[in-house]
């Protein structure tokens, strides 16, 4: 084979070229299916003994999966592995997303046996360190919060939201209100938000924002009009203009007068954290995402956790199960033990794992670090608007709280959108901003640092966006659209994605 | 600190930049009564060594399933991971990346989404398959609300005995509609879908060819729901069904309490824009090279808002990249060995405490799970045998146990099982 090679004298001349599209250290790599077939399994299982199946039904045939050793994987997987930028290697300032760094601590104590393999219906007795896990970190999120009822159940932000709104839901009904059918949300919402209130059966009534990127009192008026059909608000603060909403507190005012309830979506609690304490500006339920606040790894995707606190008043009607402390050790309160309950929203406990990473950080950062967190994070997204807003167009008045809306409007006259901007990021080696969100302006950059950046990365990120900027202004934006071009794919097809569906596998793909 | 790379002088520079002489002038749209004016019950920062002195003192408060014998099952199962499984998914670029809203960058995340797509569809019997779901019993829910927009119909049938925490959560989701039944059996009409769960809770596998009649005769969608995937290499593909989804833990993923798990979710290809949940598609890049995207993103909450089909954004992506790591191990001939291991195990626990006195099989067929019945309330036992370091099973109603058993499950913890339960037949009482 080497001797063949050796002969081709096109292929010496092409070098780098032998069909397979590896250079350096990019692999190309085939999926599994289409691997040559192994003789055995990558893993070695004994040899089963023959018994005759009391399974009483058919036995299986053949399926198709695929068949290779162990070194196979382990390379297929980390070759995959290095088509992906992720928060360890490179600055993420994805607005809204709260990329910050995830701790390797937390990761060892989620994978100790004691925490790692149990299983969630073992007898009480076996299991109290595990509940006195969920047990502190829902006593110290109330505190976080001001809200101190607290459910860790919900398996991720969206499950949060309905956990709440079904908690407000529950609560009306039980009182004797279920002609309160009317959810409010401004309509620079996130997405789930009303798609949350839908599942929960609310219809929902729009608060404009589009001015001055806030609530204003007179909007949330006309919005409520009298009110009794309101069971509540929906509202990101700050929002997902990151602002804080300045009018908050009449707002509120004029809501609980009307009998409904403050929801609060907490992805934007990384602003606030150890800082400002949500029950005192209005908050009746909120949820927490610790896959952001609380550096739980955003996994590719997910596993996400989004508990749930709400106010004593509404601590009757959240779901099971919840923690309590009862003369005889810890102990997981049910359906039995609090009848007023809208119910359960999930199997089992919710995302434990996550529960003992996000207590772990906490412990990392005790009062004191967690105070820090929210400073820096406003004052590292205050600095890049403070460099940016010359180059950029400012859609709404600073200072922003932790995350910065630019928008592409002055780009646009020179041809170059929010889109060339995320690409020729990625060209030069940092994760885009969180872009086309919110809609309420036209081409948005949302840019959310954290405070796990130093100075010198935010200099890095605000030299390549001042540069963009002086591109497109050169007329040179043309440029930027063949970003991004030394990523292993560039701009993928979207449209034949959709209109093509390949979901899956197969021999004919 | 550690977590916090700015230094003093940079923060007073940056704050210089902005014209701000503290970051509580930032803060200015903030009411004043909202700042924290101390935090009793949160202590100072700690460093690793004392994190970790507290938390694994916590952890030791447990019975860790390797500590004894364990027979408990109901949805959660304790099999065994292949080393390279966790090394995988602890690698940065998987475990540090973000939902690949990003293609050219998150390629990765994308292939090994597809990929496990395609071993879901391949198990299931089914056409297609999305990223993942929380877990089972919202997958199983949400394939309920999915018929009911598909049928148009408001009522929702229980073929066959469902897990308990399943049909709780069925029942709090259709809370918010009012217009919705549940009944139990089979479907009529009116209803949107019968939802039959493979083995049942109490371990019975079931044929499908009688359920899917009935659908065919009144109209309403077959859902099959598996909480054991390790069965699917031994019991036949519910292809028949329009909808699977269940829990796919089984396979890569620790107990973990409860979680995070893997909830899945496979349909016939003709309902797919009204699935929830991600989806992986295949394409091509500026320069026809293969690539991988998230597609069908029009029936998603973030472009639809309040008429996506579902509020969901997050799927498990860590867990369904654990899962195809694992699978990937398996291969054909150790999934279906894998399956067979965990059969005969279940067989042999079952014939060793159908020999102790007073002990009874309830199941005639099962795969890795099945009832007894004890000679004292099953409650009971467990806490006796839970003393005696044996993780017996769940307690259903009166003396009946749920027991299961996997590839974990050795001969000498079966012997030690069958002792204390011969001791509590003994004594009488517990």
């Amino acid at each position: 084979m080497i001797a063949e090679l050796k002969m081709d004298q096109a292929m010496s001349e092409q070098q780098n070229d032998f069909g397979d599209g590896n250079v350096g250290l990019h692999y190309e790599e085939s999926l599994l299916w289409e691997k040559e077939a192994g003789d055995h399994p990558g893993v070695d299982l004994p040899t089963p003994k023959g018994l005759k199946s009391r399974t009483g039904v058919a036995a299986r045939g053949e399926i198709g999966l695929p068949q290779v050793s162990e070194p196979t994987v382990v390379r297929h997987f980390v070759r995959l592995s290095t088509w992906n930028y992720s928060i360890d290697s490179g600055f993420f300032p994805l607005g809204s997303c709260t990329m910050k760094h995830n701790p390797r601590l937390n990761e060892k104590v989620a994978r100790f046996a004691g925490f790692g393999n149990i299983h969630p219906m073992q007898p009480e007795s076996t299991i109290q360190g595990a509940l006195r896990v969920m047990h502190e970190l829902q006593g110290i999120l109330g505190e976080l919060t001001g809200l101190p009822g607290v459910c860790l159940s919900p398996a991720a932000g969206a499950h949060g939201e309905l956990a709440g709104l079904m908690t407000i839901r529950r609560a009306h009904e039980l009182k004797g209100n279920a002609h309160k059918t009317v959810i409010l949300t401004p309509d620079s919402s996130h997405g789930t938000n009303p798609a949350t209130a839908a599942m929960c059966g609310y219809t929902l009534r729009v608060i404009p924002t589009k001015e001055t990127g806030r609530m204003t009192v007179e909007a949330f008026k006309e919005a409520l009009g009298d009110g009794h059909d309101v069971a509540g608000m929906m509202v990101t603060n700050p929002n997902t203009c990151g602002l804080f909403e300045s009018e908050i507190l009449p707002i509120v005012d004029l809501l609980h007068k009307a009998g409904g309830y403050f929801y609060c979506d907490g992805a934007n609690f990384n602003a606030l954290v150890g800082t400002i304490r949500p029950a005192d500006f209005g908050v009746d339920v909120m949820h927490i995402n610790l896959h952001k606040t609380f550096s739980t790894p955003h996994g590719g995707g997910g596993p996400g956790s989004g508990p749930i606190c709400v106010t004593e008043e509404l601590a009757p009607y959240m779901p099971v199960p919840t923690v309590v402390k009862t003369k005889d050790g810890f102990h997981l309160e049910t359906e039995d033990d609090r009848p007023t309950t809208l119910g359960r929203l999930k199997g089992f406990n919710g995302q434990f794992g996550m529960h003992v990473r996000a207590l772990t950080y906490i412990m990392s950062h005790g009062a004191d670090g967690l105070k820090q967190v929210s400073e820096d994070a406003v004052l590292n997204a205050n600095y890049i608007l403070s460099q940016l807003k010359g180059d950029y167009s400012v859609p709404f008045e600073g200072p922003c709280m932790h995350e910065c809306l630019l928008t592409e409007k002055s780009l646009k006259e020179n041809g170059v959108t929010t889109l060339d901007v995320a690409k020729t990021l990625v060209e030069n080696g940092i994760h885009p901003m969180t872009v086309y969100f919110p809609l309420v302006v036209q081409g948005a950059m949302l840019i959310e640092p954290t405070e796990t950046e130093s100075k010198e990365t935010l200099d890095r990120f605000i030299k390549v966006m001042k540069w963009i900027a002086a591109e497109a202004k050169a007329g040179r934006g043309s440029v930027l659209h063949e970003n991004p071009k030394s990523t292993p794919r560039r701009r993928l097809d979207e449209v034949k994605a959709a209109r093509e569906p390949k979901l899956r596998w197969k021999k004919s793909n | 600190m550690r977590y916090l790379p700015q230094t003093k002088k940079n923060r007073e520079e940056m704050l210089a930049a902005i014209g701000v002489k503290s970051v509580r002038e930032l803060y200015r749209d903030v009411p004043q009564a909202a700042f924290i004016d101390g935090l009793a019950k949160i202590p100072m920062h700690k460093g690793e060594l004392e994190i970790e002195h507290i938390l694994s003192g916590y952890a030791n408060e447990n019975h860790a399933a390797g500590e004894g014998p364990f027979f408990l099952g109901a949805g959660c199962y304790n099999h065994h991971v292949p080393a390279s499984v966790d090394y995988i998914i602890q690698r940065s670029e998987f475990l540090t990346a973000y939902t690949p809203y990003q293609p050219e960058i998150a390629q990765g995340t994308l292939t090994a989404v597809f990929e496990f797509q395609t071993f879901i569809a391949q198990l299931t019997g089914q056409d297609i398959a999305n990223a993942s779901m929380y877990d089972g019993a919202t997958a199983c829910v949400e394939a309920a609300l999915m018929a009911m927009r598909i049928t148009g119909r408001h009522k929702v049938a229980i073929g066959n005995e469902l897990h308990p925490h399943y049909r709780d959560v069925m029942d709090s989701y259709m809370k918010n509609h009012p217009d919705v039944s549940i009944t139990s059996g089979k479907p009529d009409g009116e209803s949107a879908c019968v939802v039959i769960q493979s083995p049942d809770f109490f371990g019975k596998p079931h044929a499908y060819e009688e359920w899917r009649k009935v659908c065919d005769e009144t109209g309403a969608m077959l859902i099959v729901v598996i909480n054991e995937i390790v069965s699917l290499g031994m019991l036949p593909a519910p292809s028949l069904a329009d909808i699977v989804c269940g829990e796919a833990q089984s396979v890569g993923v620790a107990m973990s309490f409860g979680g995070p798990h893997i909830g899945f979710f496979a349909c016939k290809e003709q309902f797919v824009r009204q699935m929830p949940g991600r989806l992986v598609g295949q394409t091509v890049d500026a320069d026809g090279k293969r690539g991988f995207v998230l597609t069908l993103n029009t029936r998603e909450q973030h472009i639809r808002r309040e008429k996506a089909t579902s509020n969901i954004c997050t799927n498990q992506g860590l867990m369904a990249l654990a899962f195809t790591v694992h699978m990937s191990l398996l291969g054909e001939g150790g999934f279906k060995t894998l399956a067979q291991l965990n059969h005969e195990k279940a067989c042999e626990l079952a014939d060793a405490v159908s020999k102790v006195k007073g002990v009874a099989i309830e199941n005639e067929t099962f795969f890795n799970e099945f009832v007894v019945t004890l000679p004292v309330p099953a409650d009971k036992a467990v806490e006796f045998m839970a003393e005696e370091g044996i993780i017996a099973g769940l307690p259903l109603d009166g003396n009946r146990l749920l027991m299961a058993a996997t590839e974990v499950t050795s001969d000498e913890d079966i012997k030690i099982l069958c002792w204390a339960l011969g001791e509590l037949n003994e004594s009488g009482e517990v």
